[in-house]
């Protein structure tokens, strides 16, 4: 499978990375070459194997659903680039 | 003072022989010298780090002394530390100060540990080289026999070892998701282990790939990074994945020998073109542990080969979900636009250097409607058959013995041109994190340029135990003494 240019720039979008055209030609070789080198796992014989999600050799743990920490409001604001009072700021979004 | 290894630091302190005033004031005066040629550290902290000094002797007055009193250590850029900014080697962190502390650096000042900074790494640790740094590249301390070029720590720890062998620091975390302990050991001649998945906490650590992600500490010898995990590692029920058991004393198996132990030999690391120095490193590491007593079985990893091109699925995929909370709303860089999806669009573009911006299109890209069974499925698939190998050779043999790394540190800007290149670093390394288990990276001996190369022991999950007993009995038999060139105390 082998991207081209409209491809780079759908996938760009989904991941909110703004690229400009002459970025575009580099990602599609950049992009191009490592799902090729990929494809080297189509010849792997993975018929009837279960796939393995992660590396933790034990089940998730449950806890129970209550509040275990909170009233933190100032340090989560802490690091925010605008915000309003209580609020993060961003630009307008409704008209 | 340079001279003694953390252990011995650690029991010169309880002695009164030194105080932490003395100890940490010199790797203070070591990073004012010599961090603005090798640039280990992003952010340093000497104020705090002779406050903390301050109350690690008054503790040791006392007779209060935990495992680490008194140790001036560095962290990775990738653990959160309360009040000092923590970048991840990005710019779009670049303004970050984390309002918490991680558990693994918590778990460090509970045991008395000194903290002397931030150390310098590969952005979101993406990188074998330190060079996708957006505060710069790390020079390794070791150069080639009459060549001062430059060369690479490794990485994505490349801060964290540059500054262990420089001795500007006596230790450091890490962190592993396909060889970032392991490989930046190995260029710069010392020790790290990245143990069993789930073993240290991941809470706190800036997420990279989250069912790859590790901590572990690198220091210079086998037994410094014994006391260091057993800091380190533990219980965190504030990490899902967090494994509840107890942490074992790994600085009394250093001194467990491996008489009686099988080590396996995998003859899928056997590689066209790997350097003949290094082939010859390893038959000799196997012979100290015949030597010692151990017997050596030849075992099979046919998977072995497929690891790379796994994990430059898996590891993306998760990237690129696990770095989606970058939108320049809630902290970090923000970038302006006309509207909120510019403001998110352009954000990213200017704070993600361009290995940062691959893998997330890679990784959104294999996760795609339409792509997502052809890719993401398949490679989980192939995951399950990489650790079935593992499983099956470790039915055999207690732990494996391969090389750390195909070759030694390169020169600055080598490897650059090709993104695939810079992957094929981690060919060694790579499968461990796929199978979660554990894997130290030890200095065995010298390439004919006289850098140094190292061995690497994987281990059963969870048996960190086999696997620091093994590095040891290597670090015994070979003698590792030989020093880098740029280093504090000369």
């Amino acid at each position: 499978m082998s991207l081209d240019p409209a491809t780079v720039r759908r996938i760009a979008r989904l991941s909110r990375l703004s690229i400009d055209d002459n970025q575009v030609e580099r990602m599609q070789s950049d992009l191009n070459g490592i799902l090729g080198w990929i494809e080297q796992l189509n010849e792997v014989n993975v018929e009837g194997v279960e796939p393995l999600t992660g590396a933790a050799m034990m089940a998730m743990r449950m806890r129970d659903d209550v509040v275990t920490d909170g009233n933190l409001q100032e340090a989560v604001l802490s690091n925010a680039p605008d915000r309003e009072g209580p609020f993060y700021a961003v630009p307008k979004v409704v008209e | 003072m340079f001279d003694l290894s953390l252990v011995e630091a650690r029991d010169a302190l309880r002695a009164k022989k030194i105080s932490s005033r003395e100890l940490t004031g010199a790797y203070v005066g070591a990073i004012e010298q010599l961090n603005p040629q090798i640039n280990a550290y992003i952010t340093t902290t000497p104020e705090a780090a002779m406050a903390q000094a301050d109350a690690a002797d008054a503790a040791l007055a006392k007779g209060e002394a935990g495992p680490l009193t008194g140790i001036p250590l560095a962290i990775k850029d990738l653990f959160c530390t309360k009040g000092v900014r923590t970048t991840a080697g990005s710019k779009i962190l670049q303004p970050f100060i984390p309002p918490y502390e991680s558990t693994v650096s918590s778990n460090l000042l509970r045991d008395g540990a000194v903290f002397l900074g931030k150390a310098n790494m590969d952005e979101f640790a993406m990188g074998s080289s330190n060079m996708t740094s957006a505060y710069g590249g790390v020079t390794n301390p070791w150069t080639r026999r009459g060549d001062n070029r430059p060369l690479v720590p490794g990485g994505s720890s490349g801060g964290s070892a540059a500054a262990v062998s420089a001795r500007m620091a006596l230790g450091a975390t890490a962190t592993d998701t396909g060889g970032s302990i392991r490989q930046p050991a190995a260029f710069c001649g010392i020790v790290g282990i990245k143990p069993t998945y789930g073993r240290c906490s991941r809470w706190g650590v800036v997420a990279f790939a989250s069912s790859l992600d590790q901590a572990g500490p690198v220091a210079r010898n086998v037994e410094d990074c014994a006391v260091l995990l057993g800091s380190m590692a533990g219980f965190d029920a504030k990490d899902s994945t967090s494994a509840d058991m107890p942490v074992p004393d790994f600085a009394a198996a250093c001194k467990r020998g491996v008489k009686g132990m099988r080590i396996g030999v995998p003859r899928e690391y056997r590689m066209d073109g790997m350097a003949p120095e290094i082939e010859a490193l390893w038959q000799q590491g196997l012979g100290w542990l015949r030597d010692a007593g151990a017997t050596i079985v030849d075992v099979s990893l046919p998977h072995t080969k497929y690891g790379l091109a796994t994990y430059y699925i898996v590891a993306p995929a998760e990237a690129s979900s696990n770095l989606a909370r970058y939108d320049g709303v809630r902290f970090g860089a923000r970038e302006p636009g006309r509207d909120l999806t510019e403001l998110y669009e352009n954000t990213r573009a200017e704070g993600f250097g361009p290995e940062v911006q691959r893998r997330i299109l890679i990784g959104t890209y294999v996760l795609s409607a339409g792509y997502y069974d052809a890719y993401y499925l398949r490679a989980q698939k192939v995951r399950a058959l990489i650790l079935r190998d593992f499983t099956e050779a470790f039915e055999k043999v207690d732990a494996l013995l391969t090389p750390a790394t195909p070759t030694a540190a390169f020169g600055q800007g080598e490897k650059m041109d090709d993104p695939i290149t810079m992957y094929l670093n981690d060919v060694f390394t790579v499968p461990v994190n796929m199978a979660g288990l554990p894997g130290m990276s030890v200095p065995a001996g010298l390439d004919a340029q006289g850098l140094p190369l190292g061995l690497q022991i994987i281990g059963r999950p969870f048996d960190e135990e086999s696997v620091f007993a093994v590095g040891a009995a290597i670090e015994r038999a070979a003698g590792f003494s030989t020093l880098p060139t740029i280093r504090a105390g000369i």
